[in-house]
Formats: structure tokens, C-alpha cells, sequence
């Protein structure tokens, strides 16, 4: 298995660059269901209706648009990062203490100021929450990418499935629950520390 | 330099301010009070747009309002709200100042502007600036508010009751820094509070307002004379005895005797036998004030013939007429006399304080005038 060190590291840049969009595109979402009233309730039911499809179902479909390899992945991935940074950020937004708000309005911040200056910096900690357990989700998930051909830790596990190799299957298992820890370890402590600030 | 002209805002069915027009004057410290729902907040968040009218006009400094972009609008108007509403997370310096980086003022000139500011209110640049508010104490914190709201020296502040949330101590520190920044940076304050302490210490006019109209328009000096109605009667309540201090000139009598030095004392004995008093207020040829005279005094020392100038006593407590009634009130309890002589600053008589007058006076401050 002297392979393992690239399957790890293609796994990581997977979930990271999927990561990476959900973030972009989660926070755009949050920031339209606080903005937009009609369109709040839509977007919240839709991410997590997503939530909802089985992801080999999802990635089937997925693969029509994007065939094989690692960008059917990285969209699945993607679409399930959405439901906790979405929901953390409209929480998050919603929740900004309404004084704040009237300060800022009544100081002469237009809203775009207001969203970049004072409403994202104080939910940032909820936003962050959001992506860790995005983060944490995506590494077992992005398992599941060898079914359609990508790369990463879902290799070797397939391959021991089908040789009927546990300690192969573990090669590949163990590392996916070893970093999901160690990022759940690393991002909750960040965490914390925003909160605290 | 504000002007509301038949200013309606409605919720609904429920009228929030009811045709609604007035003047403000530059300069003015102008306080906005009256029972909760009485409009007041509103008719504040007018003026910056945050709450916009269904009828009527605003103008500030001849403009209409409406006619503005209400976000250039809001930052050359300053705004300190009762929550404080500093950003948690900026430092002092980044919360002062917001308002001129809006203005893309250089950072040099906020800068100094932040340090300037802070000195004003001695809190020292070095210690404060880079203090999250979270690690200041209320009373610092709508300090930094009031220097946030101006750092872009906006010609015009709102202050929705900026000091309800501080303890009573803090408060009177802030609203005596705020009236003096007032005056020495000659801005025109526009407060709401309901608390009527507050509104008569701070402003130089005070608009009672009482379901979306202005019930009386004055200074604190005439509302405190003439109430407009029961209900500014009812919150200006203590201070209708106690708010305007009683001067010795309220409790005096102006009518007095008086006479000059060189009478003689036959003369002026039956002078007091004809009006019935016991002694007399004597004096100089240039009308200032010599001493008193009794008869008694006259009885004892007095020859037949001669001048009374002679035998003058100072016995009697003297007082100012701008003294406060209160010492001269001690000052008559204790005086051997009976009665305590009032001057004018010229140290010309101006009246005689006696229990008589005192209590006559007292009688009106306590019941009114008509009651006595």
C-alpha cells in the first residue's frame, strides 16, 4: 500500500476544493434568503431537500452532466456542504443583534457595507460551524467517489470490498476517520475561540 | 435647520404622528419627550430616514429629506442609540471611525480625529483606541457612541435616549460631557428621553409630545412656568416646587420703609408709632444701605434732636437678592431681629424678608398661586 500517501492526499484536495465552492455558494445562498423574503423559505427547503437523495442516486445523476471522475464528486460533495452553511449563515445573519443593525443603518452603511462590515464578521462564528461539519461530512462521503471513478481513500476500500481484504478496506478507512477527527478536533477549537472573541 | 411641516406617519390604523410641524433652530440642544408611544422615537427616526413618513415634508438645512440618497443623508447626520450599538467586533478606534472611512477620509486625518476625539473625553488614545467595547465599562462604551456619532463632524446628532441604560452616576458625568461637547463643538442635538431630569438639565428646548403632537414647544424655564397642560404638569412633577430655585427676591416684600440717616429721632419715633413697626431701614444720602434703627435702640441711646445716623445697628442679616431663598430663610430664623434685609447689587434696599412674607411665599410655591 505504498499508494496510500497520494490516496490521502487526493481525497483531501477533493473535499477541500469541494469545500472551497460550498462555501462560495452556501454563503451566497444565506446571504439571498436574509436579503430576499420570498425567496428565503425556497432556498431553505431546497438545500435540504438535496440533503435528502442517496448519495449514490445523486451521484448518478450528477454524472450525467459531469461523467466520470473527480468533478461528479466534487459537485456531489458540494450540493450535500450546503444544507449546514446555508442554514448556519441565514441563522447567523437573522440573528445579529437588531441595534447593531439600526446602527449601522443609521450611520449611513448601505446594505452591501452593512452585510461585509458588520453582519458576516459577527455570524462569522455560526458560518464557520457550518463548514466544519460540512468538512467532517464531506471526508466519508467523498468515499463513495470511487463508484464513479474518482480518486481518493474510496480506492482502497472498494478494492478490499471486492477482494474481501478487511485489512485493506481499514487502509482506507481509518485514514478517512482520522482526519475527519483531527479536522472536527481543529476547526471546533478555532471555533471556540471566535466565539469567545 | 430641521423643519417638519404637517409631518403623519401611520401603522396601520393607529396614527404614530399627527400633522406634526416644528422649527429647530442651528445650534439648539433640542429634547424630545413625553409618554411612551407619544411618537417622540419616531419623529427622531424621521429625521435620518430610518423611519420614513406617509405624509408631510422634513427639510434639514433647507433640503427635502426625501429628495436625498438617505444612505449620504444618514452619514452627515450622527446617531447614538440607548443600546449603544458599538460593532463588537472592531476596536474603539475602528468603531469611531467608520463614519469618516465611509467618507473615504485618509487614514491620517481619522486618525488624529480618533485621538482628538478620545482626549475630549479623557480617555487617553494609547489605552483606548485598540480596546474591544466588550472590555470597557458602559459609561466608556456610549462615551465612544457619542465620538463615534461625531467623528465625521456631522453638523447634526440624534440621540435616542443615550444614557437610559447607565447607572444614575455615570449618567450625570455623560450628560454634563455631552451638553459641554455641545457647546464647544456648536452642534444641533436632537435627544429623546422621558426622563424629564434629563430634558430640563440638558436642552435649551424641549418639545412635549403626546400622541403624535407636540402638546408644548418651550424651554425648560417657561414649561417649568407655564405648563401647557396636566400632563406636562404631571412629568415635570417635583420640579414644579423644587426644579426652579426660589430666590430671596421671591420671598420678599418690595414695599418697605426706608428712611434717611440724617432723621431725627423724635421724628422717627412717630413715624413708627403712626405705621405701627419697631424699627426702621435706614438709608444714605446715595440710597445705599446704612443699617437699621429700633426703638428701643432710640429709648436707650437717643437724645432728643439728634440725627438717628448716629445710632444705626447692623444687627439685621443682610442677603442678596439673587441669594438663595433658603440661607436667607435660615438667616431669618436665627435673626435677632425678626426680618432679614434684602440689597440690590448696588447695595441699594431692595425689600425686607419677614415670616410673614417668607411663609406668604412658600404658601404660593406649595398650592399654587391662587391658593394663598
Amino acid at each position: 500500500m505504498n499508494n496510500l500517501p497520494n490516496y490521502i492526499l487526493e481525497h483531501l484536495v477533493i473535499v477541500l476544493i469541494a469545500t472551497a465552492i460550498a462555501v462560495v455558494i452556501g454563503i451566497l445562498l444565506g446571504v439571498i434568503a436574509y436579503w430576499v423574503k420570498w425567496a428565503e423559505q425556497a432556498i431553505l427547503w431546497l438545500v435540504e431537500i438535496i440533503q435528502t437523495i442517496p448519495s449514490l442516486a445523486l451521484l448518478a445523476l450528477l454524472m450525467i452532466f459531469f461523467g466520470l471522475g473527480n468533478p461528479t464528486i466534487i459537485a456531489g460533495l458540494v450540493l450535500y456542504a450546503l444544507m449546514p452553511i446555508v442554514r448556519n449563515a441565514h441563522i447567523g445573519l437573522t440573528g445579529v443583534e437588531n441595534h447593531l443593525k439600526d446602527a449601522a443603518k443609521g450611520m449611513g452603511m448601505s446594505r452591501l457595507q452593512r452585510l461585509v462590515k458588520v453582519e458576516i464578521p459577527l455570524s462569522f462564528p455560526l458560518i464557520f460551524s457550518g463548514i466544519r461539519i460540512s468538512v467532517v461530512n464531506s471526508l466519508s462521503i467523498a468515499v463513495m467517489g470511487v463508484l464513479i471513478g474518482a480518486g481518493g481513500l474510496g480506492f482502497p476500500v472498494y478494492r478490499g470490498i471486492q477482494t474481501n481484504n478487511m485489512e485493506m478496506i481499514l487502509t482506507g478507512a481509518i485514514p478517512v476517520v482520522l482526519m475527519a477527527l483531527v479536522f472536527d478536533h481543529l476547526m471546533n477549537r478555532f471555533e471556540k475561540k471566535l466565539m469567545r472573541s | 435647520m430641521i423643519r417638519f411641516e404637517s409631518v403623519t406617519k401611520k401603522y396601520g390604523k393607529k396614527t404614530i404622528l399627527n400633522k406634526l410641524s416644528f422649527e429647530i433652530n442651528q445650534g439648539d440642544f433640542v429634547v424630545l419627550i413625553g409618554p411612551s408611544g407619544c411618537g417622540k422615537t419616531t419623529t427622531l427616526k424621521s429625521i435620518n430616514r430610518l423611519i420614513e413618513p406617509d405624509g408631510g415634508k422634513i427639510y434639514v438645512d433647507g433640503r427635502d429629506i426625501m429628495k436625498e440618497n438617505p444612505v449620504e443623508l444618514r452619514r452627515k447626520i450622527g446617531y447614538v442609540i440607548q443600546q449603544i450599538g458599538l460593532f463588537p467586533n472592531m476596536t474603539v478606534e475602528q468603531n469611531i471611525a467608520v463614519v469618516p472611512k465611509l467618507l473615504k477620509v485618509p487614514k491620517e486625518e481619522w486618525q488624529q480625529r480618533v485621538k482628538d476625539l478620545l482626549n475630549l473625553v479623557a480617555m487617553p488614545y494609547e489605552e483606548n483606541a485598540h480596546m474591544y467595547p466588550s472590555e470597557l465599562s458602559g459609561g466608556q462604551q456610549q462615551r465612544i457612541g457619542v465620538l463615534r456619532a461625531l467623528a465625521a463632524s456631522p453638523p447634526i446628532v440624534l440621540m435616542d435616549e443615550p444614557f437610559g441604560a447607565l447607572d444614575p452616576l455615570t449618567r450625570d458625568s455623560l450628560q454634563e460631557e455631552v451638553k459641554k461637547l455641545q457647546k464647544k463643538l456648536k452642534k444641533t442635538i436632537v435627544f429623546v428621553t422621558h426622563d424629564m431630569d434629563e430634558a430640563l438639565r440638558m436642552a435649551d428646548v424641549v418639545i412635549f409630545m403626546d400622541q403624535g403632537e407636540i402638546v408644548q414647544m418651550a424651554s425648560p424655564e417657561e414649561m417649568l412656568q407655564n405648563p401647557a397642560s396636566p400632563l406636562v404638569k404631571s412629568f415635570l412633577g417635583k420640579h414644579l416646587n423644587n426644579g426652579a430655585v426660589l430666590l430671596a427676591s421671591d420671598v420678599m416684600k418690595s414695599r418697605v420703609l426706608k428712611v434717611h440717616r440724617e432723621m431725627q429721632t423724635l421724628q422717627s419715633v412717630e413715624l413708627m408709632r403712626n405705621r405701627d413697626v419697631n424699627s426702621l431701614i435706614v438709608i444714605n444720602d446715595d440710597e445705599t444701605y446704612a443699617g437699621t434703627i429700633s426703638i428701643e435702640r432710640i429709648k436707650s441711646a437717643g437724645k432728643a434732636g439728634t440725627q438717628i445716623g448716629g445710632l444705626l445697628t447692623m444687627e439685621a442679616p443682610v442677603v442678596q437678592v439673587s441669594d438663595p431663598a433658603q440661607s436667607a430663610f435660615e438667616l431669618l430664623m436665627e435673626s435677632p431681629t425678626g426680618y432679614v434685609i434684602v440689597l440690590h447689587e448696588d447695595q441699594t434696599v431692595a425689600g425686607l424678608i419677614t415670616k410673614t412674607s417668607m411663609a406668604k411665599a412658600m404658601g404660593e410655591t406649595l398650592w399654587g398661586g391662587d391658593a394663598v
